[in-house]
C-alpha cells in the first residue's frame, strides 16, 4: 500500500465529511463532523486506548486460533478421504448458519467475558482459513506428484515438502482475509453482550446520544482492523516465499 | 548404478472404450537412447507414463518388461517438459529433491560433481525463479541424475527451450545419461534424428521403426544424414511414404 495516496484518499473523505456537516447544519447526535469527533476522540482518549486493548486481544487470540484450527482441518480433510465425506457438508452447513445468531447462544455458554467474544472470532474466520488452505493442498500441480511417484516419496513426505509448501501462498491469502474478518467477529460478541471493548463502547456511546463518542470508537476500530491486517499481510507474504 | 536393462512395452490402450493406441510393441535397448517420435495426442506420452507407473487415465492392457527381469518403475527417474522445480526452493534443495522426499541423506560428492558438470555451481544457492529456462532445465537435468536410475524417461525435456539452447541441452544429456537407458518422447523430428540410437514413429497408424543415422549420438546438426533423417521423420509424421 502506497503512503501518499492513502492519505490523500483520507483527507479527501475527511473533507467531505465536513463540508457535509456544516452545509447541511445536521445536529450533531445525527452526523458530527469529523473535527468534533476528533475532539472528542482525543479528550476520551484513555477510554478509547482501554476498550481497545481489550477487542485487540479478543482479535489477535480468536485469529491465532482460528487459523491454527484452520490449518489442523485443511491438513486432515487433504490427507483423509474419510474426513473429506464427513466432515465437508458439517463444515459448509455451519457455514451456512447466520453466525449473528449464534452469537447469544454464545454469551448465555461462555459468559461475558473475553472467551465468548474469541468464540466469534474463531467461528467467523475458521471456514475461510480451511477452505483456502484445503484448497491450495487439494490443488498442488500435478507435474509435482509425478516427479515425486517416480522418487518413492511416501504421503507423508509428499505432503509435508511438496504439497504444504504449494499451499502456503493460499494458506496465506485466507490468514489475511481471517484478519479482516476476525474483528467483525469481536465485535458481534461485544454487542450482545459485554462490559468491555469497542463493541461495547460504541453501543453504549450509542444508547446516549453521545454520536461523536460512537465515531470515535468506530474510527479506532477501522484503525485496528487495517493495522492488523497489514502486520498480517506482511507475515504471510514472507510464508509464501519461505524455505523448505 | 546398476547395470542398465533393456525394456519392452508390449499391449494397447483405451480411454473410456476408445482405442489410444493399438496394439504395439516398443523395445529400448539396453544402455541406448530410443527416440519416440510422434504427434499431439497419439498416445506417446501415455506410453511414457505407463513405463513409469504414473496415472494416465487410460486403461492398458498388456505389460512392461525388463530383460533382466526386475520391476521397471522403481528403477526410473523422470524428467518433463515443464521443469517441475520447486519455486520454494534453492537450486541444491531442487536437485537433492529426491533423497529428502525419502527420507535419506543427499550424497554430497556426487551433488558436488553434478553442479560441476552441469555448470550450476555459482547458482547453487539461487531459487528457479532468479535462473534463465536453460539454466532451470540444467537443474532438472542435475535432479535427475542425482537419482542415479538405470533408466531414463523423457518427456519432451528440451522443447521448452530456444534452438540454441536445446542443442546445448542435448550434448550435455547425451554426454551425462552415458550408459544408462534413455527413451525420449519429443514431437520435434530434429531431436530425435540427432539423439536417438533406435528410432520410432508413432502415428494413429502404430509404430514405425526408422533407420538412424549411422553417425554416434549426439550427431551434428548440420550433417547430411542427420538432416536427411530429420526430413524422413517429417514426412512420416506427415502421413507420407518415405
Amino acid at each position: 500500500m502506497k503512503v501518499f495516496p492513502a492519505v490523500a484518499a483520507t483527507l479527501f473523505a475527511l473533507t467531505v465529511w465536513q463540508v457535509i456537516v456544516s452545509l447541511t447544519d445536521l445536529p450533531r447526535f445525527i452526523l458530527p463532523g469529523p473535527a468534533l469527533v476528533a475532539e472528542t476522540w482525543w479528550t476520551n482518549r484513555w477510554v478509547i486506548a482501554e476498550h481497545t486493548l481489550v477487542t485487540a486481544k479478543e482479535v489477535i487470540i480468536g485469529l491465532a486460533i482460528g487459523t491454527a484450527l484452520g490449518i489442523v482441518t485443511a491438513l486432515q480433510l487433504a490427507t483423509s478421504k474419510t474426513a473429506r465425506m464427513l466432515v465437508q457438508p458439517i463444515l459448509v452447513f455451519t457455514q451456512a448458519l447466520p453466525v449473528f445468531a449464534l452469537a447469544p447462544i454464545l454469551t448465555l455458554w461462555m459468559g461475558f467475558g473475553l472467551w465468548s467474544k474469541i468464540a466469534m472470532a474463531v467461528l467467523i474466520i475458521y471456514f475461510p482459513v480451511t477452505s483456502a488452505f484445503f484448497d491450495g493442498l487439494m490443488r498442488t500441480p500435478p507435474g509435482y506428484l509425478d516427479l515425486a511417484k517416480t522418487m518413492q516419496a511416501s504421503p507423508s513426505r509428499i505432503l509435508w515438502h511438496i504439497r504444504v509448501p504449494a499451499a502456503l501462498p493460499n494458506l496465506g491469502a485466507g490468514v489475511r482475509l481471517a484478519a479482516v474478518y476476525a474483528p467483525i467477529g469481536a465485535v458481534i460478541g461485544e454487542w450482545v453482550g459485554a462490559s468491555q471493548g469497542l463493541g461495547y463502547l460504541m453501543l453504549l456511546a450509542n444508547g446516549r446520544a453521545k454520536t461523536d463518542l460512537m465515531f470515535a470508537a468506530m474510527l479506532t476500530l477501522g484503525v485496528l482492523s487495517v493495522l492488523l491486517y497489514v502486520m498480517v499481510a506482511k507475515l504471510t507474504r514472507r510464508l509464501g516465499d519461505r524455505e523448505t | 548404478m546398476t547395470m542398465a536393462p533393456g525394456i519392452t512395452l508390449q499391449g494397447q490402450a483405451s480411454i473410456e472404450g476408445r482405442q489410444l493406441f493399438a496394439p504395439l510393441t516398443l523395445s529400448l535397448d539396453a544402455g541406448r537412447w530410443t527416440c519416440l517420435l510422434g504427434g499431439s495426442g497419439v498416445g506417446k506420452t501415455t506410453v511414457l507414463r505407463l513405463m513409469a507407473d504414473l496415472p494416465t487415465g487410460a486403461d492398458f492392457d498388456g505389460e512392461i518388461t525388463a530383460t533382466d527381469g526386475a520391476p521397471v518403475a522403481e528403477r526410473i527417474a523422470y524428467m518433463a517438459q515443464d521443469d517441475l522445480l520447486l519455486p520454494w526452493a534453492t537450486v541444491e534443495k531442487n536437485i537433492a529433491l529426491g533423497a529428502r522426499l525419502r527420507g535419506q541423506k543427499a550424497d554430497a560428492a556426487r551433488m558436488e560433481r553434478l553442479l560441476d558438470r552441469c555448470g550450476l555451481q555459482e547458482h547453487r544457492g539461487k531459487k528457479p525463479s532468479e535462473l534463465s529456462g536453460g539454466q532451470r532445465q540444467r537443474v532438472a537435468l542435475a535432479r535427475t541424475l542425482m537419482e542415479d536410475k538405470p533408466i531414463i524417461l523423457l518427456d519432451e525435456p528440451f522443447s521448452a527451450l530456444d534452438a540454441q539452447t536445446r542443442a546445448a541441452m542435448q550434448d550435455l544429456a547425451v554426454e551425462l545419461l552415458d550408459g544408462r537407458t534413455v527413451m525420449v518422447v519429443t514431437h520435434d523430428p530434429g531431436e530425435a534424428a540427432r539423439l536417438g540410437h533406435a528410432i520410432h514413429v508413432m502415428t494413429p497408424a502404430g509404430l514405425t521403426a526408422v533407420q538412424p543415422p549411422t553417425a554416434e549420438v549426439p550427431r551434428a546438426v548440420d550433417a547430411l544424414e542427420t538432416l536427411t533423417c530429420q526430413s524422413d521423420l517429417l514426412k512420416l509424421l506427415m502421413g507420407q511414404a518415405v
